[in-house]
Formats: structure tokens, sequence, C-alpha cells
């Protein structure tokens, strides 16, 4: 929980994240980038996702359409801003020459996908669709 | 004349594509949000609603391109604290505006 208020700090003090330790080789920095650019494509897909459920599957009952849509939409943001979040622990990390944060919301994410894939095709399956 | 370091590993190169595969994606969300937006008709609102989602769409455009720029130098720096959220920002910005026009 510490570590999750002092990473809390940080979001709203960015200039404290280049006084800890030193610089690391850029091309690391360049690596954490990319990886952070990934998360938040991850992210926009998710949002598109959201939107596809609502725009392509119209037959869907109305609170079935709209609550898968926004669980993908609430996934979407939440993964946007563990993005941010892991992106500044890794660069500290690497700052400090820490060992790099392990987490589990990979793990987590893949289950809320698959779960929704699952709710998706059961409720197209057994046509839970108006009429 | 000023010596190229040339990185074997192309690293800056890949984050400038890593920068434009973002700015794909986004795309891709700004035009679901733009249909999702005229889904009942051109109304005033909706009309609105597609002006936001260029506007946004725009705003990561800007950004990944000041980013890109800042990449195409031998050694770049690491990415500003601020830029990264931003980028997260237009991300939850699409995420509320699809909230609300989702019906």
């Amino acid at each position: 929980m510490n570590g999750f208020f002092s990473s809390l700090r940080l979001w709203f003090a960015p200039a404290r994240v280049r006084e800890e330790g030193e610089t690391p080789d850029y091309r690391f920095s360049l690596a954490n980038e990319r990886t952070f650019l990934a998360w938040v494509r991850t992210a926009l897909a998710l949002v598109g996702g959201g939107f596809a459920v609502d725009q392509f599957l119209p037959d869907l009952r109305w609170a079935w359409r709209i609550g898968l849509s926004l669980a993908l939409l609430a996934v979407g943001a939440m993964c946007a801003l563990r993005a941010v979040n892991h992106w500044v622990r890794c660069e500290l990390a690497m700052r400090r020459s820490e060992d790099l944060p392990v987490t589990r919301f990979p793990a987590l994410l893949s289950l809320a996908v698959g779960a929704v894939a699952l709710i998706m095709v059961v409720v197209v399956l057994f046509g839970w669709a108006e009429q | 004349m000023t010596e190229t370091v040339r990185d074997p590993g192309l690293q800056p190169e890949r984050t400038r594509l890593a920068w434009r595969r973002t700015t794909l994606s986004c795309t891709v969300a700004a035009v679901l949000a733009g249909k999702q937006a005229l889904q009942g008709g051109p109304t005033p609102l909706g009309l609105l609603a597609v002006a936001a989602s260029l506007a946004l769409w725009l705003a990561f455009v800007a950004l990944a391109h000041r980013r890109i720029r800042s990449l195409s130098v031998p050694r770049p720096g690491v990415l500003p604290v601020r830029v990264a959220w931003s980028a997260a920002g237009c991300v939850l910005a699409f995420t509320l505006f699809s909230a609300a026009v989702v019906r």
C-alpha cells in the first residue's frame, strides 16, 4: 500500500522522477516507453471493443449490450491509468537499479477479457437477443 | 562533420514506429467513436460529439508527432511524464466520451 501512495505522489510531482538515482542507458528508457505504448494500444483496443459491442450487436438485449460495452470501456480506462503507473515505476526502478516491479495486472486483464468473450459467446449462442 | 552514432538495435526508430502504431489505434478508436455519435442520425448533439472526437484525435496526433520529432536525435531523452499523462489522458477522454454516447 505504501508503494501505491508513493507512486501516487509521483503522478502529481513528475519532476521527482528525475531526482532519483541516476539516468539509465537511454535504450532501456526507450524500451520502457515502447512497453508503455503497447499498453496504451491495448487500452485503445478495449475502448474500440466497447464501441464495437454497442454498434455491431444491435440485436442484443439492451442491458447485455450496454453492460458488456461499459465493462470493456471501464477495463480500457483502468488499462490506460495502469500504463502510466507501471511506466513511472519501471523508470524509477531502473534509476535506483532495483528489480523491475512485478504485477498481477496482465493475468487479471486476460481473465477479464476471457470472461467478457465467454459471456458474449453464451449470450449470442443462446439467443438472448430481442425476439 | 558531426559523427552520427548509429544504434545497432535501432531503438529510437522502433520507438518512433511504436508511436505511429499507437496513432493508428487511436484513429480506429476515433472513427468508431464518430460512427457511434452519428448512430441516430446527424443531430446537433451528435455533430458536437463528432467534433469532440476529432479534437481528441488531433490532440493525440500532435502529441505523437512532437515525440517522434524529439526521438530523431542520436541519443533521445526520456519520455517526459507530462507526455505520458497526455497520451493516457486521451484514452481516458475517449472512455468518458464513449460512456456518454453509448446507448
